[in-house]
């Protein structure tokens, strides 16, 4: 039975592209969100849910709202991204498409990548396109609703990043959610201090210019460092299930 | 004689502080069919994820091709099928758009070859149904479907044979005995009384040889 090699083994110059494999990972994750639009719209209904109801619950007052509007908000989006990082690779480690994903010859942190970008398509940019009308209802004046958004846009992505960490290191967990916060909250809380302090600073007047780079260094940081750890974690995570 | 493509040198595994196996030693060469054999919960799949590289609690020494496998992961990734208890299918997508995503990282084919290879395992008329409407064979005959337009010299087969009907069940013997006389390795494990000529086998669980 030992026949030749005739099935020849292929030589590494023959790879797929790793930006078409990530382009196909990352196509596959909006595919698949938009043939399940109740889940796309979970993050953005709470989120526009808890905006509403803090001026009921707390103060409808002009002066309390403009002064605040901007931390409520922000808060919102963090909790809304909080949320939906479980399913960020709950589902694919169910049907198994997670282990196809660690057995494809591309950079595993590349692909992570992708997966989280897509992740972010759907919950953080739909967040910041909601954000005028929301800080609208709030009372804040335009130039901090420009300010707020652009603080959204550049740390929005750097809660997904993040929280992938945290989202690989829970897989194989039962009951991942309380823990999934508990690691991930504490680094979410610069970005968050970053954000909303931005806001109060364009509301007084002062230059943002400061407060922007920083956000845009976590961004940048969480970029190049953050999928590394994602990739290296999800290797655990699988490795013991 | 030709050289062996994958190598187990005293592999060792221990779960829940229980050894799975120990001193297991094993070359799979090409044209060969093995089957990994034991009783449940033995460590046949943990084999298998060990092989494939999914599961790095193991110590003794992989070789690929006669050098380190984890050395060369990317050439043995690329060499290599791996095939799960979990068919690596999205309930939300259509045989066709699973297919394709599978493929999309290895190689890329025209959609004409994918439809083929569904309507090979029997899947025709059923390209554009989503995935969770399909039984859960047909969900397997999806993944199988993969084997069809596989190019890796190297298979690595979970329970291949779960929820595939008798005339599937045959449809994949043949391919498999094929794929050997090609001069592709396959190994798999299956409770399903599986016995191809010339094929191989490694006991895993009990007493631990060869």
């Amino acid at each position: 039975m030992k026949a030749d090699l005739q099935v020849p083994l292929k030589a590494e110059s023959s790879s797929v592209g790793t930006l078409q494999a990530m382009s196909a990972v990352f196509s596959r994750d909006l595919r698949v969100a938009f043939r399940q639009r109740q889940d796309l719209l979970n993050p953005l209904l709470f989120f526009t849910m808890v905006v509403t109801l803090f001026p009921l619950g707390v103060s409808p007052e002009v002066a309390f709202l403009k002064q605040s509007g901007a931390g409520i908000l922000w808060v919102a989006a963090l909790l809304s991204v909080l949320l939906s990082l479980d399913h960020l690779f709950r589902h694919d480690f169910d049907d198994g498409t997670l282990e196809q994903l660690m057995l494809q010859p591309q950079p595993l942190f590349l692909l992570v990548l992708a997966k989280t970008m897509a992740h972010w398509m759907l919950t953080g940019l739909p967040l910041v396109l909601l954000t005028p009308v929301l800080g609208l209802m709030l009372h804040l004046d335009g130039n901090s609703v420009a300010t707020l958004c652009l603080t959204l846009l550049i740390g929005t992505p750097v809660l997904s990043l993040v929280g992938a960490i945290g989202a690989a290191l829970t897989l194989g967990l039962r009951s991942a959610g309380v823990l999934l916060s508990l690691l991930i909250i504490p680094l979410y809380i610069p970005v968050l201090i970053f954000g909303t302090g931005t806001v109060a600073a364009a509301a007084e007047g002062a230059s943002v210019t400061g407060y922007l780079a920083l956000l845009g260094a976590f961004l940048v940081l969480a970029l190049t460092l953050a999928p590394f750890a994602s990739a290296a974690a999800l290797r655990i995570s699988l490795s013991n299930s | 004689m030709s050289e062996p493509l994958l190598q187990a040198v005293s592999l060792e595994c221990e779960r829940d502080e229980r050894v799975l196996f120990q001193n297991l030693s094993f070359s799979i060469l090409p044209g060969t069919v093995t089957r990994v054999e034991g009783p449940n919960g033995s460590g046949k799949t943990t084999l298998l994820r060990i092989l494939a590289g999914l599961n790095d609690a193991w110590s003794g020494e992989l070789l690929w091709c006669g050098k380190p496998r984890d050395q060369q992961r990317e050439s043995y990734l690329r060499n290599m099928l791996y095939l799960g208890h979990r068919p690596g299918i999205k309930p939300l997508l259509t045989p066709l758009e699973n297919l394709r995503a599978l493929m999309a990282g290895r190689r890329p084919l025209k959609d004409a070859a994918l439809l083929q290879a569904l309507a090979g395992t029997g899947l025709s008329g059923y390209e554009n149904v989503p995935c969770r409407n399909l039984s859960a064979g047909q969900q397997r005959r999806v993944a199988l479907a993969r084997l069809l337009i596989a190019d890796e010299p190297l298979w690595l087969l979970d329970e291949v044979f779960t929820a595939i009907d008798a005339n599937g069940v045959e449809a994949i013997e043949a391919l498999l005995q094929q794929r050997a006389e090609e001069g592709g390795a396959v190994v798999v494990t299956t409770h399903h009384d599986l016995n191809l000529p010339g094929m191989n086998r490694i006991r895993v669980g009990g007493k631990a040889e060869r």
